[in-house]
């Protein structure tokens, strides 16, 4: 229980402090700290369907994050997430307009199962492959292979595009409906999608902490010299540890479009793959840590809309917490250290007569 | 081949690789000193935004980059102390200085000029005319009327590859990126060199900023550097940690950007030929460059036992 509260103390303090000084920011060019926050959480979790849109946000989040978690674990730093969401998506609305005629259920299942792959090619294969036999970066393949690969997703809806639809704004043709993943709480985004998140949080944290290959993958992760000394293949498993978190990726996107837009649209400001990135820092490639990041995200970005329009003060404000946040997170050792500095200063001045043994500060 | 002889193509290039060779250097000697530095993008954000601030409120577009390259300075000095005193992890910190600074700019842009953006008088920074090119119109095509900051660029690559490689500060800086144990046990203040390290390179990040918006620009637009900073990343690894690797993939960069945009005038897709950039990294990646081997203790903290 202690290393429970110990792997969600961080994080929380951190997010704290970062509020204080959000707030402290804002008190201080002249809107009132209170009902900033106010507006925010009510934009977030008031009602229905505030709470609503908020889970419906959080679910490409938590999907996304989870696949960068993965990759992490295993020591590796998947940061073209974003890509591999626009490619599968892309993938998935085709198959989703092309097969009209089969089965609801069967119709999703595929299009999930084509994302999947598209996504696990993209992010994993390629990029895994470059980097176990040619020794390429994976920061800068994923990366690159990011950029083709929403730009290859714009391509596909722009003027002339091959998949436009003709006489409409920017975007394809809708998937077929009965494929469509249903909506859970009415006149919100949220639908089945987020069970879909949850279940593959559980998944992840099955594979990772109770199967061979999540053992090797993180053993990979930890130190891949010993690993490799213990007779793993380190290749291989660079090659699936990056195809599982483009995996994920892959079904962030095709979960999102059949819930929200199910069809190919020009929402490529969303940046749910740059976020999911933080997701995954802030959880420290927990899945369960996942799921909770990714609401909290999720709220401070629909909740942030409310504070905007209540309070009046920028949108922005939410980046500079979340850039705090992340920043209070990685500098877990301020708190400790400061604590021992005001203890150290307060026996100082009330013990000055005792002799003081032990380490002195530099 | 016309498009390959235009001297406006090659203009652009060197136009387009100025912004992605300072962060990209400034990179290396963070790295070279042995701190992981992705904060590139948020850098670069914070030296764009205070050069244009500054200039409006001094009037001036050179006390303006004084002062954005003051304030990169500064946001590198609270990285280097987090990453250094407290062992923070570095991509997890080079992270948040990224999106804080993305909110940051944006936040003030809106609380400081409203919502009109940056004044539309806000001095700039001047271009470089040499007369003498005249004879050779080729190269004067090519180097006249470049902001003044593309050659403080060539003239920074030249001495940072100087200064890495041929002065005892250089030596020293790397030694700590490759084996702190050593450099601490031959009496070097492992810490210190690695601040001078990532100051420098937030600095030279914010120097590129500042180019995006005094130097070809003279407003802030939100999230103007539009991912120069993870391209810079990218050229600091592709030119194998050194100033002059960094420059020459900045001008890969530059030149695949430049040639994308001559060739939409030929009426192909421009989401396309965006790409092209990013497939000839790949490709000179997996085939011609190999591995690349960043220094032995880059990202690894350094804990100093007495």
């Amino acid at each position: 229980m202690k290393s429970v509260w110990r792997a969600i103390g961080t994080p929380v303090l951190a997010s704290l402090i970062a509020i204080i000084i959000g707030g402290i920011i804002a008190a201080a060019i002249g809107y009132n700290p209170l009902q900033v926050y106010g507006s925010l959480i009510s934009g977030a979790f008031g009602g229905a369907i505030p709470l609503g849109n908020t889970l419906a946000g959080s679910v490409p989040l938590i999907l996304a994050g989870l696949g960068i978690a993965v990759a992490f674990r295993a020591g590796l730093f998947n940061i073209g997430a974003e890509g591999q969401y626009w490619i599968a998506t892309v993938a998935a609305v085709w198959i989703g307009y092309h097969f009209k005629g089969m089965p609801g259920f069967l119709h999703l299942i595929f299009m999930l199962v084509v994302a999947m792959v598209v996504g696990g090619l993209w992010g994993g294969i390629i990029p895994g492959l470059l980097k176990a036999y040619r020794g390429a970066h994976e920061v800068i393949t994923t990366m690159m292979l990011s950029y083709i690969g929403i730009l290859f997703a714009q391509y596909c809806i722009e003027p002339g595009g091959p998949m436009l639809e003709k006489g409409y704004q920017p975007q394809s043709p809708a998937v077929a409906q009965n494929a469509w993943l249903g909506s859970i709480i009415p006149n919100s985004q949220l639908t089945w999608g987020f069970a879909i998140a949850i279940v593959a949080a559980v998944v992840v944290w099955w594979i990772l902490f109770h199967t061979t290959f999540g053992f090797q993958l993180r053993a990979v992760g930890s130190n891949q010299f010993a690993a490799r000394y213990a007779g793993m293949n380190v290749p291989l498993y660079t090659v699936l540890a990056l195809g599982f978190s483009g995996v994920l990726a892959g079904l962030a996107g095709a979960v999102q479009m059949l819930s929200q837009d199910h069809r190919l649209t020009q929402s490529f400001s969303s940046g749910y793959g740059y976020t999911a990135i933080v997701v995954a820092l802030l959880a420290r490639n927990n899945p369960f840590g996942v799921i909770l990041a990714g609401i909290f995200f999720s709220a401070l970005s629909t909740g942030s809309q409310n504070m905007q329009l209540v309070s009046g003060i920028p949108q922005s404000l939410t980046d500079v917490l979340t850039g705090l946040i992340i920043f209070f997170v990685a500098a877990e050792r301020l708190i400790p250290m400061a604590l021992t500095w005001y203890r150290r200063r307060k026996s100082g001045r009330l013990q000055v007569s005792l002799p003081e043994g032990g380490r002195t500060d530099g | 081949m016309s498009v390959l002889a235009n001297p406006q193509l090659w203009f652009a290039t060197l136009a387009m690789a100025t912004p992605l060779a300072l962060p990209a250097i400034g990179g290396t000697f963070s790295e070279r000193s042995g701190v992981v530095n992705i904060a590139m993008e948020g850098i670069m954000l914070i030296g764009a935004f205070f050069a244009v601030a500054f200039s409006y409120w001094t009037n001036s577009a050179w006390l303006g980059l004084l002062f954005g390259m003051l304030m990169g300075g500064v946001i590198s000095a609270i990285f280097a102390w987090a990453a250094i005193r407290l062992a923070a992890d570095q991509v997890v910190l080079g992270m948040a200085v990224n999106i804080f600074a993305a909110g940051l700019t944006a936040f003030l842009l809106d609380t400081v000029f409203g919502f009109n953006g940056t004044p539309a008088n806000t001095p700039s920074l001047p271009t470089v005319h040499l007369p003498w090119l005249k004879s050779m119109p080729f190269l004067s095509g090519v180097f006249n009327d470049q902001s003044v900051l593309v050659y403080i660029m060539i003239v920074i690559v030249i001495v940072s590859h100087w200064f890495l490689f041929y002065t005892r500060l250089g030596l020293r800086i790397r030694s700590v990126g490759e084996n702190p144990l050593a450099a601490d046990t031959a009496g070097l203040s492992v810490s210190r060199l690695r601040y001078t390290g990532v100051i420098i390179g937030g600095l030279l990040s914010a120097l590129g900023g500042a180019y995006l918006s005094i130097g070809i620009l003279h407003s802030f637009d939100v999230n103007m550097t539009n991912g120069r900073g993870y391209i810079a990343l990218a050229a600091m690894i592709f030119g194998k940690w050194t100033p002059f690797g960094a420059f020459g993939a900045s001008l890969l960069f530059g030149f695949a950007t430049a040639l994308g945009i001559a060739l939409q005038s030929f009426n192909v897709s421009s989401n396309l030929l965006g790409m092209l950039p990013y497939v000839l990294t790949i490709l000179a990646l997996a085939g011609l460059v190999g591995r690349s081997t960043p220094p032995a203790a880059d990202g690894i903290p350094y804990e100093q036992h007495r």
